[in-house]
Order: C-alpha cells, then structure tokens, then sequence
C-alpha cells in the first residue's frame, strides 16, 4: 500500500515527532516498503487464533504491601533540566 | 604479561587472585591499558578508571581480612550503555540521554557487584538497542576487531568487540530480537540470550518490552554459565521475572549431554543462507551426530513470517516506551515557548534517525484504522510461532542452527536499507518471539570471519543449552582463530 508524506506527517504528529521535507520524504519511502514485506502475514490463516499476550508465567505477581524509600531528590533534581522549588518547571500551558 | 592476563577467562582469572599471583588491582590496570590501547574500536561509551580501580582495591581488601567474597570477586566486567548505574552516566547511545546520571541501579548490575566484580565501563550500542550494526550509535559506529572495516553486529556491539578483543572478560547486553546473539556470532564469541523473566529487567532502558531480556557476552562458555549464575532470580521491581530454578549444578545436564535429542529445523538453511555460513554450520552438526547424539530434522513451519511479526510488534511496543522521553524531567530539553513544542523538538533533536524510523512504524501500526490489520494480526502470528515451537519440543530437547545468515558485513552495507538490516536478524526473532532462551557458540570460520551456531531450547533450559555449547566449544576448539 501506498503511504503519503501526509500518512507520515499525521503518525509524526501522534508520535510527538517533528521531521524535515528530506526525513518526510526518507520515511514515507521506508515505510512504505517496510509494510509491504509485512504484508507477509496476510498469508496465514489466524482464524480462531489468540493473540499472544503474556510470555511469562501467566497469572498476576502481588508483591508485599510496605513502605520503601522513595528515589532520592537530589538525584532527581541532578538530572531535571528546569528545576523550581521541588517541581519540574515547563512553559505555562493554560492562560 | 599484561596482554596474557587480559587473555585469561574468568574461571583462569579467579585461579590467579587466589594464588595471589595478581591482585585485582593488577587485573584492572591490565584491562583499562588495554581499553586504552585500543580506542579506535570505539568499544565503550564511558570508562571509570578511578572508580573501577576503587573497587577493585576493595576487592584486595576483602581478601587479605580473609571476608568471604563473592563468585566474581575483583573480576572486571563492561555492562551495556542501557543497563543504569547509580552515579554514572548512562545514555542509550541517543543524544536524548546527554548528562542522565541514573539515580539507581539496575538489579543485574547489582548482583555483579554484590558478588564482588569490578565494572570498568559502560560499552557503546546501537541507540535504544535499535540497530544490528553499532552504526546508529551517537557516538559513532564500533569495529569489528576481526576486520576493522566490518561491524561487530548490534545492538550490543560494544559489549561483543570489547570481550572479544580482551578489553574486558565479560560484558553485559540486552537482547530483544538478536542484539545479544548476533554480535556475539559476528565477534567469534558466546552471547547468551536468557529465558524471558529470567534475569530482572529493573534498571534496563526499555525498548519492547514483551522481548527485552539482559544477556551475557564471554569467551567461554563456563564464564557465561558463571555470569548467568549471578545474574538470574526473581526481583519484586520486574513483575514478569521469576524465581529462579536455575540449578546449583550444570554438571548433571553435561553428564546427559549425549542423550540430548537435537532437531534442526530446515527453515534455518533455505534461501539466504551464505552458504559459507551453512557449511560450516552443517559440519559441526554432523560431528555432534558422529559423537553419538540424536539429530533430527525437524519444521518450524511459521518461520518466514517471524521477521514481520518481529518489527510490527517491537516498534509498537518501542512508540510507546519512548514516549516517556519528552524532555521534561531529564535528558536533552530543546526550550521553546509552548510545552507541545518543547516535546516535539526535543525528541526530534534528540532521537536519531533509526530511532525515529521506529516510533513511526510503531505508532503507524497502532493508530486508528490499522491496529487490527497489523499489531492485532502480528500478536495471532506470534501464537502460531509460539506453537510451532511447543511442538517440536515434545520431540527434541534443544534445537541447533545458525545464529546469523552470513558473518559480519562491511560498515555502510546496510546503513541506507532498513529492511535488508532488519532481515539479519531472521534466524534470532523467532526465540525471542517464544520467549525462549538461545545462546550463541562460535563454531569456526568463514574466509576468516567468525561463525556462530546458535542453540535454542525450552524455557528456563539454560543449563542444557550451557552443556551442549561446551561439547561445542570443544568441537570447535581446533577451527577456532583468536584476534
């Protein structure tokens, strides 16, 4: 199937992504051919077949219910780019 | 001297500290000359001489006061640029992860360190774990130490160039679709991906996370064995590890080595196999049958479908576990006026371009209209591979077949097809769909390149998989070629 640079524009903009003319041009091309080999799948039959969706044991893992330390603030303030009085600082989004 | 105690493995190593021929201090030295020496192969990301030296001075301690230390005591590790450290940098090899100083510790790096080993580095990696190559590094591509025009394979590239040119005796990497086995097999080293919910996976950047495994590279199998041993177990922090039934002693499944029944499935050796690759391959299969073992041919029928399966479901997954880079709390923040603005810039400076390529498939195949068609569709395929799987196991123990459709190809070579990339991985997706453990052994070479073989077998069979290897390794022994 076919995939515009309008088809990569809108799932760059769900993605949070802005691209160039050339990466919207590089993408649309690689894309395209990349969902074309996967068109691959179409060729088995999954009818009355599951999804996979647990690889692991299966069944829910509880773990005990008690207070740990929390991660540390000053390492956590190290690595913020923008840090005001305990909180994340970003441009004012309302008003 | 120094290059021979860089030669040593780690089982060597440990005879050596306990001799008191070396100290670990001396060990370290020896390794951190030699990362030195040998920069251009641009194996590591980051190296803590001081801080290695540090621990391995403590490790000296430990053993004059006569304390009881640990099974790698003063033994010197690299871990992948992906697995945290507390208080030192880890950065995914992205730009997004510029100056992220990880305020905890992965489990697995903790367990090395509990039993006493010394990390000198964090090894280089294609960004994320993106990549089969090391070329989509931001901090440039690796070599390959046995053709420095070649790569060493990826995404756990750094780790393999660097065990298999004695920079360091074993590294850690991560394996979602091959990262671990196929350097490993480009290298001429062992590479073990372990069963899905073996090791913890706390502490490791996420890429997909229904594959994502922590994996071990070494020289040998026994250090791999032994690396392993330290590494797996349950851990509260990663819900889908699992208490481990690893056991105490392999030597039980050495022992019952010849009456393994060993299938090889014959959709491993079709069309795109180098036949250079395949004899070899074949050659070590027919020595394991003159040695008595059981060989069986046997079908994986949904093969050809894996590699589809494989892209779609890892790159939903890789949309939705990058999205927790926006710039906000860490890493590289492009400021701009509107907080929408500064997510999209920051990730669209900060992500590279394979990187980028991912999300996009990803997100493509989870947006509206087409999740059913695609990601709905791949998860129904990955059930048909998991069953092809379940039923060959009734039949055979472990299965053998190569781990990479050729040796290492050239830098460059793939860089600009994405898909001729992601086709290398074909013979590693398939376990890493099933969730099942496989390890790679050399098994000789090819126009002088290093071949691996790769096993697979049941869930949490790792030992069977450590003592088929060893019988491997020693068949190999004679065709195997150092750096």
């Amino acid at each position: 199937m076919a995939i515009t640079p309008e088809d990569i524009l809108h799932t760059a903009r769900l993605a949070n992504l802005a691209l160039t003319a050339e990466e919207t041009e590089r993408f649309s091309r690689d894309l395209e051919g990349i969902m074309a080999y996967v068109d691959l799948l179409k060729q088995v039959d999954i009818t009355d077949v599951l999804p996979a969706t647990c690889l692991s044991q299966g069944r829910n893992v509880f773990r005990e219910d008690r207070v740990v330390p929390s991660l540390a603030g000053d390492k956590i303030r190290r690595n913020a780019p923008d840090w005001y009085r305990g909180m994340f600082r970003v441009p004012r989004v309302i008003g | 001297m120094i290059m021979d105690l860089c030669r040593e493995n780690l089982a060597g190593m440990r005879d050596l500290l306990k001799d008191g021929e070396v100290s670990a201090v001396d060990l370290c030295r020896a390794h951190l000359n030699r990362i030195a020496e040998r920069k251009s192969l641009n194996a590591f990301i980051t190296i803590d001489g001081e801080r290695a030296i540090d621990a391995a001075r403590t490790a000296d301690k430990r053993k004059q006061a006569g304390e009881e230390t640990g099974l790698l005591a003063g033994l010197p590790l690299a871990v992948k640029d992906n697995i945290c450290i507390d208080g030192q940098p880890t950065t995914c090899a992205s730009k997004i992860l510029d100056k992220f100083i990880p305020p905890y510790t992965a489990t697995a790096v903790f367990n090395l360190l509990n039993a006493g080993a010394v990390i000198v580095g964090k090894t280089n990696l294609d960004e994320f774990g993106m990549g089969s190559s090391d070329e989509h590094s931001h901090f440039g591509p690796v070599k390959n130490p046995h053709d420095l025009s070649r790569t060493p394979g990826g995404s756990s590239g750094g780790s393999a160039a660097a065990v298999a040119d004695f920079q360091v005796t074993a590294a850690l990497g991560s394996d979602t679709g091959g990262s671990v086995r196929q350097p490993a097999s480009f290298c001429g080293i062992v590479g073990l991906k372990p069963t899905y919910g073996a090791v913890s996976r706390y502490g490791l950047t996420a890429f997909a996370s229904s594959f994502d495994q922590i994996g071990v590279l070494t020289r040998s199998v026994t250090d791999c064995e032994m690396v392993f041993r330290v590494i797996c177990g349950r851990d509260e922090h990663d819900a889908t590890s699992v208490r481990s039934i690893y056991p105490d002693d392999y030597s039980g499944d050495l022992k019952s080595a010849g009456r393994m029944r060993i299938g090889i499935p014959t959709e491993y050796f079709g069309e795109g196999l180098a036949p250079e690759v395949g004899a070899i391959v074949e050659k070590t299969i027919e020595e394991l049958a003159r040695d008595g073992r059981a060989i069986r041919k046997i079908s994986l029928p949904h093969t050809k479908y894996a590699v589809a399966a494989y892209y779609i479901i890892a790159n939903a997954e890789a949309s939705a576990n990058l999205a927790r880079f926006d710039g906000v709390r860490y890493g590289t923040r492009v400021d701009s006026g509107q907080l929408s603005a500064l997510y999209r810039e920051s990730r669209s400076q900060g992500f590279g371009v394979e990187v980028k390529r991912r999300i996009l498939l990803g997100t493509y195949v989870l947006s509206a209209g087409y999740r059913d068609e695609y990601y709905d569709r791949a998860q129904r395929v990955r059930t048909k591979i998991i069953g092809d799987f379940e039923d060959v196991f009734s039949s055979v123990d472990l299965l053998v077949c190569p781990t990479t459709p050729t040796t290492a190809f050239k830098l460059g070579e793939k860089l600009d097809d994405p898909l001729a990339m992601y086709l290398s991985d074909i013979y590693t997706v398939p376990a890493s769909l099933a969730g099942l453990p496989a390890l790679s052994v050399p098994c000789g070479t090819a126009n002088g390149l290093p071949v691996g073989l790769q096993i697979i077998g049941p869930r949490f069979a790792e030992s069977r998989l450590f003592s088929l290897a060893t019988e491997i390794e020693r068949l190999a022994g004679h065709r195997r070629t150092g750096v």
